[in-house]
């Protein structure tokens, strides 16, 4: 079997927030076409991993490589190159308010191609039918449910057939059959578009649904890397708390 | 997957087929459709061939797809047109399938709204919008009467909060812009008064002019924006936030609780604002009066008590009220109103400071018509 490489690979991060450390000493690789989810408690440091890889935060110290580049080093037009190459699903789908979901999906297409009109609408067609979501082109934000809003925001995410999908809180706010609902057209998608998934989630029955490998994270150190298997095996008390409080 | 810029991409026509090389993705698609648009005849073309290509994402699926629908439909092909894409390898095979259009032929979008239906649509909204600040405004004026004897549902201490946001905080900008307003009038009338010689009448004009019209006009678009802006987004804000709804559910008049207050202070604050916004108008053009016309202050006094009449101040009086309950009414309104977030709130905020500006110039004229001498 073909050894899988790494597609990120953050080595000795450390995050602060002024004089407070977030996160500290993490040491991770995350491989291709897999799904990896970062889980953990509230505050454990979830999203700002995950807004350090992508430098929506700058890492206090260590590095950040994204398809062999480090990013903490990287020129600005170096790391927007990358960024085309990654599709991000924020937390309340961040889609914008003022615009319908057609013009949405079509900002990064317009900003970072050069492609036709007609092949710009197709392309939003097919992403939009691909997120089951072909009714609501032409709606605005605001005339959509949570789930929707994520699923159009799903759709501007591999608006540029990104080869990495991040995913913050895909579930947050949303009822059971809804976040199963994502988690099936997350895992879909990444198994049609050859996709490597990274997702910060604490909702079990997602991480049980999707999760190739888990990253668990507590008070800002990483207790863990492996699959879910290995995980209930390592005897670790916090993550045997965690998915024992899970399984109640 | 990961694409490249610079693929080397072709487009090629003989043997009766289209032969594609290289990597067909977003990057070459635009060069490519250019050139496939300058093959003037498809006909007698059968097949796009995939036997060259390079990597393929959605882009180049979807272009490679729309030259087999015009192969199709310019040569009148009984066959599918995905039959017409050969050579592909699975890999190829496997994205072309994923951003098929044919999937979509099911799920016909909604369009937008023509141009009439936009119109149609806005007036049914404008009625709408009208008959729902009616039964607001009959809410408020209900409860404003009601919560003079019934003191429950009130939050203590908020008409005098209001009323210091409302009326003291608004004192320095309404004097500032009064006295300034006050300042040029004079200036400009001045200057055509002393061509006749009737300086004094300076008196006249400012005086009358402040109190029927400007003074009341001023602030009322002062505080359109400074108080009927902060109405709204307040109210808006609740809204978004739920705290309208959490009232409810403690049983406890939303309307009542948050505009009311605003109401009373509004009451009381417009009128006292608008008076001091006519003395310091005054004021000002006394400035002109004095060091441009050589007018002393008495006799500036004395032509100006003259001009002045009880009626002119109740009537003003009256009106500047009627001009703090449109902006209340139509800053809470909007406010609850809101809808999506914040960017609802940013709305809200400017549909009312314009819809205010425009019901206060609009009572002006009413009061105008009504009171004319």
């Amino acid at each position: 079997m073909k050894e899988k490489k790494p597609l990120i690979r953050v080595k000795d991060l450390v995050a602060k927030y002024g004089e407070t450390t977030i996160l500290s000493d993490i040491n991770v690789d995350i491989l291709e076409n897999e799904v990896t989810v970062i889980l953990g408690s509230s505050g454990c440091g979830k999203t700002t991993l995950l807004k350090n890889i992508l430098q929506l935060q700058k890492p206090a110290s260590g590095s950040i490589e994204v398809f062999g580049e480090d990013l903490t080093t990287l020129s600005e037009n170096e790391y927007e190159e990358i960024l085309k190459k990654i599709g991000v699903l924020f937390q309340n789908g961040a889609l914008l308010n003022s615009v319908n979901i057609f013009e949405n999906i079509s900002i990064p297409l317009e900003q970072h191609t050069k492609l036709p009109p007609e092949i710009r609408q197709k392309i939003i067609e097919v992403k939009l039918g691909l997120v089951n979501l072909s009714h609501a082109i032409y709606l605005k934000p605001s005339e959509l449910s949570g789930g929707m809003k994520k699923r159009a925001a799903l759709a501007r995410a591999i608006a540029l057939d990104p080869v990495i999908l991040c995913c913050d809180e895909p579930s947050a706010g949303l009822d059971p059959l809804t976040s199963a609902d994502l988690d099936k057209l997350i895992l879909n998608l990444k198994n049609q578009l050859r996709m490597t998934v990274l997702i910060v989630t604490h909702e079990l029955a997602s991480i049980h649904r999707i999760a190739d490998k888990i990253i668990f994270l507590d008070q800002g150190s990483m207790l863990f890397n492996g699959t879910i298997e290995e995980a209930r095996k390592a005897n670790i008390e916090q993550i045997d708390a965690f998915f024992e409080v899970g399984s109640f | 997957m990961t694409p490249s810029k610079d693929s080397g991409s072709k487009l090629i026509i003989g043997n009766g087929k289209i032969l594609l090389e290289g990597d067909i993705d977003k990057y070459s698609v635009p060069d490519l459709w250019k050139r496939y648009h300058q093959i003037e005849d498809l006909q007698n073309i059968e097949q796009v061939d995939l036997s060259k290509a390079g990597l393929l994402d959605s882009a180049g699926s979807i272009f490679i797809e729309q030259i087999a629908i015009d192969i199709k439909q310019a040569n009148n092909l009984d066959k599918p047109y995905t039959e017409l894409i050969t050579n592909y390898n699975d890999d190829q095979g496997h994205t072309l399938k994923i951003f098929s259009q044919s999937k979509l032929e099911d799920s016909k979008p909604v369009k937008p709204e023509s141009f009439f239906e936009k119109i149609g649509s806005n007036v049914i909204d404008f009625g709408r919008s009208l008959f729902d600040a009616m039964v607001l405004a009959a809410d408020i004026f209900y409860w404003a009467i009601v919560g003079i004897w019934k003191k429950k549902g009130a939050r203590k201490g908020s008409f005098t909060q209001q009323s210091l946001l409302i009326g003291l905080e608004g004192v320095p900008i309404v004097a500032v812009l009064s006295i300034i307003i006050g300042f040029i009038l004079a200036l400009q009338a001045a200057a055509q008064l002393r061509m006749f010689g009737a300086e004094i009448f300076i008196a006249d004009m400012l005086g009358y002019a402040m109190l029927t019209e400007m003074g009341a006009l001023i602030t009322a678009i002062i505080v359109s924006g400074r108080s009927g802006s902060s109405i709204a987004s307040e109210i808006a804000t609740m809204k978004v936030s739920e705290e309208l709804d959490a009232l409810k559910m403690m049983s406890i008049n939303p309307i009542r609780y948050v505009i009311v207050p605003k109401f009373y202070a509004m009451t009381v604050c417009m009128p006292l604002l608008v008076v001091m916004s006519i003395i310091v108008g005054i004021f000002g053009g006394l400035l002109i009066a004095v060091f441009y016309l050589n007018l002393s202050p008495s006799a500036f006094y004395n032509q100006l008590i003259n001009v002045l009449t009880f009626k002119d101040f109740i009537t003003t009086m009256i009106k500047s009220t009627f001009f703090g309950w449109a902006i209340v009414i139509i800053g809470s309104f909007y406010g609850l109103q809101v809808e999506g977030g914040a960017e609802g709130v940013g709305k809200a905020t400017t549909f009312s400071v314009v819809t205010s500006i425009f019901t206060v110039i609009l009572i002006d004229v009413v009061f105008s018509l009504l009171y004319l001498p």
